[in-house]
């Protein structure tokens, strides 16, 4: 199966990953060869399989919905590249 | 100051410090000063934490003069630069966390300095864990002890990688593919990727979820299990934990390999180096000589399909769980963009490196419109095949041994430009990760002067059977204490 540029610069925008052209051709090419490997999956019969999306026997695990303090603001803001007034500062995402 | 040997284990050292022939004290300086020694020619740490590291040992010696101490008290321990330690930069070995402190202590590290175990430092990786050879990693490769222009495997390479060399008695793994067992197998030592569910995530940085687990590294069963049963239990904080009984994972050391119905199922045996067969038959042979009955009829015919369901369910979990680094809350930032998606896009492309951005690609292609049912939804139905398959072979044996990994560890830069071939490290390794269960890889000899795994499988929730065939193992070879040179 091979990629074309367009697919690949399509993914790499759903990724939100700025990739150079040299990056786009190379993982175009890597991209490709791996979903080769992934062929031998449509020689396994798995009608009637249900799926396993993780191995342990439990689901819906819940807790009692009781207040507990939260992360300082101070602490969590300290790792932030840009903060104002005890908020996250982002560009606008709206003209 | 006495002199202290510090190629001793973990429990050896712990008897010492209870008996007061050295104090942790001098244990943690003598233990700062070899790492020191050997970095400059191994690399396997990310960050020493000096400071910490005295400070720890100082409240461990206070704690031993109480006697309220536990198996790891005083006891230095190196953990993987992917588990957060609060107040300690935790770097994931990315470009995208090099100055990222974490305001929490991830539950297993939290359960180490409960147990008054020494820090040491923070052990290099293959970036967010991707990667079989520790190469990887924005701060630069880690090196293997036994020949040091060889790879120590990965991702978990750095902690492998100074424990084999006597830097530090035990250290803490995670292990999405194989990424402690291979690295394990590499470096000569032993290490265990606990049931899924066995041990708290929470804190750790996370790559898969659905398949990663943290796990010990040590050089004999006692101490793997020691360190295991500090960090193992259920976690409230981690709703993937199981609330189940944490057995004393020490508590079939003894039982010897009579009755022990060991599965060599075929499947493991193939596309490996003759190198790696030849220890990995002879141990088997050695555990049928003390007693145990090999079963060579047991068959896991979808395990060869592990490969591709892994390298599409990891980097799917991947490309959702790092979305999160978007250069807004923390982590590597563009800040002169044209727009918030130019600024996220180039923060991200920047941020991360080579494996990481291509997984990310594999991932968002098997999640996107179109191609969901075909890659992702397929991939978790042979996951269901591959977990059946495992459940009906523990029907006719106990545990299943194959190779760790197909080859010794090989050269820096070998495989480096071919992902494919990178990935047929954990051939082994990975249907493990798929199934949940639990896994082992113990020193089984040497290939041409390298290390070779065996790797032991066991059904969900039996790391203690790993842990006593391990032990009786180590009773009848002496493999786990062959010692690299020495460096520094």
């Amino acid at each position: 199966m091979s990629l074309t540029t367009e697919e690949v610069r399509h993914i790499a925008r759903l990724a939100r990953l700025a990739l150079s052209d040299e990056e786009v051709e190379r993982y175009r090419e890597q991209l490709s060869g791996i979903l080769d490997h992934f062929e031998v999956l449509n020689d396994i019969d798995t009608s009637d399989v249900p799926p396993t999306a993780q191995s342990l026997d439990q689901s819906n695990v819940t807790r009692p919905d009781e207040l507990r303090p939260s992360l300082p603001t101070e602490a969590v803001l300290a790792n932030a590249p840009r903060t104002e007034d005890g908020y996250l500062r982002v560009r606008a995402v709206l003209d | 100051m006495a002199h202290i040997d510090l190629d001793r284990t973990a429990h050896e050292h712990a008897a010492a410090l209870r008996a007061g022939e050295y104090t942790s004290v001098a244990l943690t300086e003598a233990t700062l000063a070899r790492i020191k020694a050997q970095e400059p020619a191994l690399h396997a740490y990310v960050t020493v934490t000096d400071d910490l590291a005295m400070e720890q040992a100082r409240a461990a010696d206070a704690r031993l003069a109480t006697g309220e101490t536990t198996a790891l008290t005083g006891v230095p321990v190196a953990v993987k630069d992917l588990l957060s330690t609060k107040g300690v930069r935790t770097t994931a070995s990315s470009r995208m966390l090099e100055n990222f402190t974490p305001v929490i202590d991830s539950t297993v590290v939290a359960r180490l300095n409960t147990s008054g175990a020494v820090t040491v430092g923070k052990a290099n990786l293959d970036e967010f864990a991707m990667g079989s050879s520790t190469e990887h990693s924005y701060f630069g490769a880690t090196h293997n002890p036994w020949d040091l222009e060889r790879v120590p495997g990965g991702s978990s390479g750095g902690s492998a990688a100074t424990v084999a060399a006597r830097g530090v008695p035990l250290s803490l793994g995670t292990d999405t593919g194989g990424s402690i067992r291979q690295p394990a197998a590499l470096c000569g030592i032993l290490g265990l990727k606990p049931t899924y569910g066995r041990v708290s995530r929470w804190g750790v940085v996370a790559f898969a979820s659905s398949l990663e687990q943290v796990g010990p590294f040590g050089r004999d069963a006692e101490d793997v299990a020691d360190l295991l049963q500090v960090i193992a239990g259920h976690d409230p904080l981690d709703s993937t934990t199981a609330d189940v009984p944490v057995p004393d994972f020490k508590e079939h050391f003894g039982r010897g390999f009579d009755g022990l119905r060991v599965g060599v199922p075929a499947e493991f045996f193939e596309g490996l180096d003759d190198g790696v067969r030849g220890p990995v038959e002879a141990s088997i042979a050695a555990m049928e000589a003390n007693g145990a009955t090999i079963v060579r009829d047991i068959t896991l015919p979808t395990a060869k399909a592990a490969l591709p369901v892994y390298y599409i369910i990891a980097p799917s979990e991947a490309s959702a769980n790092l979305a999160r680094y978007d250069g807004v809350k923390y982590g590597y930032a563009v800040t002169d963009g044209r727009s918030a998606e130019d600024e996220m896009s180039r923060s991200r492309g920047e941020g991360f490196g080579a494996e990481v951005k291509r997984r990310i690609m594999i991932g968002t292609y098997a999640l996107s419109a179109g191609y969901y049912d075909a890659y992702y939804l397929k991939a978790q139905k042979v996951r269901t095949l591959i977990r059946r398959e495992f459940d009906a072979a523990f029907e006719q044996c106990d545990v299943i041994a194959s190779p760790t990994s197909p080859n010794v560890a090989f050269r820096m830069n070998e495989k480096l430009d071919d992902p494919y071939s990178m990935y047929l490290n954990d051939l082994y390794t990975i249907p493990v990760n798929i199934s949940g269960n639990p896994g082992i890889s113990i020193p089984c000899g040497f290939s041409e002067g390298l290390p070779v795994g065996l790797q032991l499988v066991a059904p969900h929730f039996q790391e203690a059977s790993l842990l006593a065939i391990a032990h009786a193992f180590e009773g009848v070879t002496d493999w786990n204490r062959q010692a690299p040179p020495t460096l520094g």
